[in-house]
């Protein structure tokens, strides 16, 4: 899961990594208030998962009360590139020396955590990555060693940071590596991460990402929300235990296994359909989760036309089959489904679905044949 | 010959006594595998259907000869399980556990690989399945048949769906190998490919990738440059939107990087051929195999 800036701010505060004194608003009342309390001027920022915040009006400088209400008013409820604002961070506003960048990275290639610094802070890194790639100091570090203080030395002599800072930023590095090791992080990134004039060193901004499946170790995480972000159906679905992910389309999709869903949906994608979901109803799915799989799927009104398809091989075709008999029973849908059902007890699954004629489900016997049908029927729609 | 799994393979559960464990500890065995023992620590001294449990995998090993392991536990105790069977000595581990925790693949794998003694398939893994011969996962081996396509994937129901496809034209497998879906996987695709090129049952390799990740990248180069047999590719997430897991933990595009049309692209430039569905997939390789085994096409 994705952090926001202000939830970030909040581990790297709990870790002893310095960031400026601030405080989370959901209101415009909340936000002066904040503002009032830590005083003036101060930064009032939007808070959404997504780069160009600044430059799309989210980010402004607050001289006193009138303009902290003028802005807060402003940026709440804003839309950034799809995005509503809900939530605002408004903190001290800094004054800055120099902006340096740094991160610490899950390196799936190198399966190692890779530390990044780069005295070229404050702009979008993949692009300084690739006009001045030599400018960006980077180090593996052995997961069973740790970090190092001479890791922070060698990337700050690298990376050209000033003499006077390389104590305090180094020691920023080690606190980041701590907290991306302890927090079951997968991304720790500080951009900028400043100088001030006084030559404190601390973090003006945190992209944080953690790893879902580790949540069960950190509760309070676990709770965090992204206002901005939260969707009906995917909330509907996480609550019934279901891998759903809502796409842009009207055609529905329930199948077994990840890498098969995937390719559901790009075989659908090359009939010439459009997927509204990825789900998957996870190997062994009982005839339960198949009828709360068609709640979540038809909960989306843009759905056309339902595909399933399903390859058993743990899951059985009759457990299918009587889910989706129940789900009809129940919810009485009023599109279209295609049923492609193969492997274990198929043949049983198939026989059941025949015997209970349910309206507007059509049974083929292949993935490409199926994909080809449910396109046909929601174009119809 | 097959890889990885075959009759001499010994194999002690983690979990066993778990229902799951359990179920698919049976199912591997009626198939032919040889199930030795299983662990599960207070258990000790039970059996399961006459499999012997032990408390610790190294009583296990002294006791039965386990030389492979496959974990069943869930994803909190998996790192554990999987660190204590090398430890004990066991060559080859198969961890079928979906869940555990990154950071835990990252030691687990760097302590595997440091040591040098095991081989680690999975987490998050179907498998591995040489018909005829063994089976260790939850492969359903009823879809698949003894012959000379070696397939190794990331996903599971998937490599079913290919497997069968094959299967209804005629064509059998040397090993099936499941390398999972996680960001760390203790074996990747070139691991498997090297194993497969010096298999004399194998003529011909699938390989299914999915998004996330350069293991399909990173297996182009090795095609090119250490593979002599035909290999044919599978990606599967081209409709996926960047930013948003699909199922599988390791199946994310982040920003521009781990794409289904790039790692397509990488393995064509370097002559693998990729299909766009399964059927196709199958029909490559049948144009591929039937022209050199039959040798009848023009």
């Amino acid at each position: 899961m994705d952090l926001l800036e202000y939830q970030g701010k909040q581990l790297f505060a709990r870790h002893g990594v310095p960031v400026p004194e601030g405080k989370p608003a959901q209101t415009v009342e909340q936000a002066v208030a904040a503002a009032n309390e830590i005083g003036y001027p101060c930064v009032i920022k939007a808070q959404v998962q997504i780069g160009g915040r600044g430059k799309a009006g989210g980010i402004k400088i607050a001289q006193d009360e009138s303009e902290a209400r003028a802005h807060a008013e402003a940026i709440l409820g804003m839309d950034i590139r799809g995005l509503t604002v809900r939530e605002l961070w408004v903190e001290g506003a800094s004054d800055i020396d120099a902006e340096y960048y740094a991160s610490v990275i899950f390196d799936r290639s190198a399966k190692a955590p890779l530390v990044m610094l780069s005295t070229k802070g404050g702009m979008d890194i993949e692009q300084v990555a690739d006009e001045d790639p030599e400018s960006i100091a980077r180090l593996h570090v052995d997961p069973l060693v740790g970090f190092q203080a001479f890791h922070g030395r060698r990337l700050c002599f690298e990376a050209g940071v000033a003499d006077d800072v390389v104590r305090g930023v180094g020691a920023m590095l080690a606190k980041l590596y701590d907290l991306f090791v302890a927090e079951d992080a997968t991304l720790v990134e500080v951009n900028p991460l400043i100088v001030t004039p006084g030559r404190e060193v601390k973090a003006l901004d945190a992209k944080v990402t953690l790893d879902d499946n580790a949540l069960f170790r950190h509760p309070d995480s676990a709770e965090l929300r992204d206002l901005s972000k939260e969707d009906p159906q995917e909330r509907m679905a996480k609550e019934r235990g279901l891998i759903y992910v809502k796409l842009d389309g009207d055609v529905g999709i329930l199948g077994n296994g990840a890498g098969l869903v995937m390719s559901t949906l790009d075989v659908v994608a090359q009939a010439g359909g459009q997927p509204a979901n990825f789900l998957d109803a996870g190997g062994g799915a009982k005839a339960e989760a198949i009828t709360s799989a068609v709640e979540v799927i038809l909960s989306n009104p843009k759905v056309k036309a339902v595909l399933f398809n399903i390859f058993g091989g743990i899951t059985r075709g009759e457990e299918v089959a009587r889910g989706l008999i129940e789900a009809f029973d129940q919810i009485k849908p009023q599109v279209p489904f295609v049923v492609r059902l193969d492997g274990t007890n198929s043949e049983e699954g198939r026989r059941m679905l025949q015997e209970a004629n349910l309206p507007n489900v059509v049974s083929e016997t292949t993935m490409d044949g199926a994909a080809q049908k449910v396109v046909e029927l929601a174009k119809a729609a | 010959m097959s890889i990885l799994v075959d009759q001499g393979t010994r194999l002690c559960v983690s979990g066993i006594t778990g229902r799951e464990g359990t179920f698919h500890s049976l199912r591997n065995r009626d198939y032919g595998t040889q199930v030795v023992s299983g662990v599960t620590p207070g258990k000790g001294g039970q059996d399961v259907d006459g499999v012997p449990v032990f408390n610790t995998f190294h009583e296990a090993v002294a006791a039965t000869g386990a030389n492979t392991a496959m974990i069943f536990v869930p994803p909190r105790f998996a790192a554990d399980s999987i660190l204590e069977a090398e430890d004990a000595g066991i060559e080859l581990i198969v961890a079928i556990t979906e869940g555990i925790p990154a950071h835990d693949e990252l030691r687990v794998y760097t302590t595997i690989q440091k040591n040098g003694r095991a081989r680690l398939i999975g987490p998050n893994c179907p498998g591995i399945l040489s018909p005829g011969k063994a089976n260790v996962g939850i492969i359903p081996a009823a879809f698949f048949k003894e012959g000379n396509v070696g397939v190794v994937s990331r996903s599971g129901t998937l490599t079913y769906q290919i497997g069968n496809v094959l299967a209804q034209r005629g064509f059998g497998n040397s090993t099936i190998v499941g390398i999972g879906g996680d960001p760390v996987p203790g074996s990747d695709f070139i691991d498997i490919l090297a194993l497969f090129e010096a298999d004399s049952e194998t003529e011909l390799i699938v390989m299914c990738g999915e998004i996330g990740g350069d293991a399909e990248e990173r297996a182009a180069e090795f095609v090119a440059d250490r593979v002599t047999k035909p290999v044919v590719a599978y990606i599967a997430g081209f409709t996926a939107p960047p930013g948003k897991t699909m199922g599988h933990a390791g199946a994310i595009v982040s920003g521009s990087q781990g794409t289904a049309a790039a790692k397509a692209e990488a393995l064509e430039a370097k002559g693998v051929r990729v299909g766009r569905t399964p059927t196709q997939v199958a029909d490559v390789v049948a144009s591929l195999l039937g022209a050199e085994t039959a040798g009848t096409l023009p």
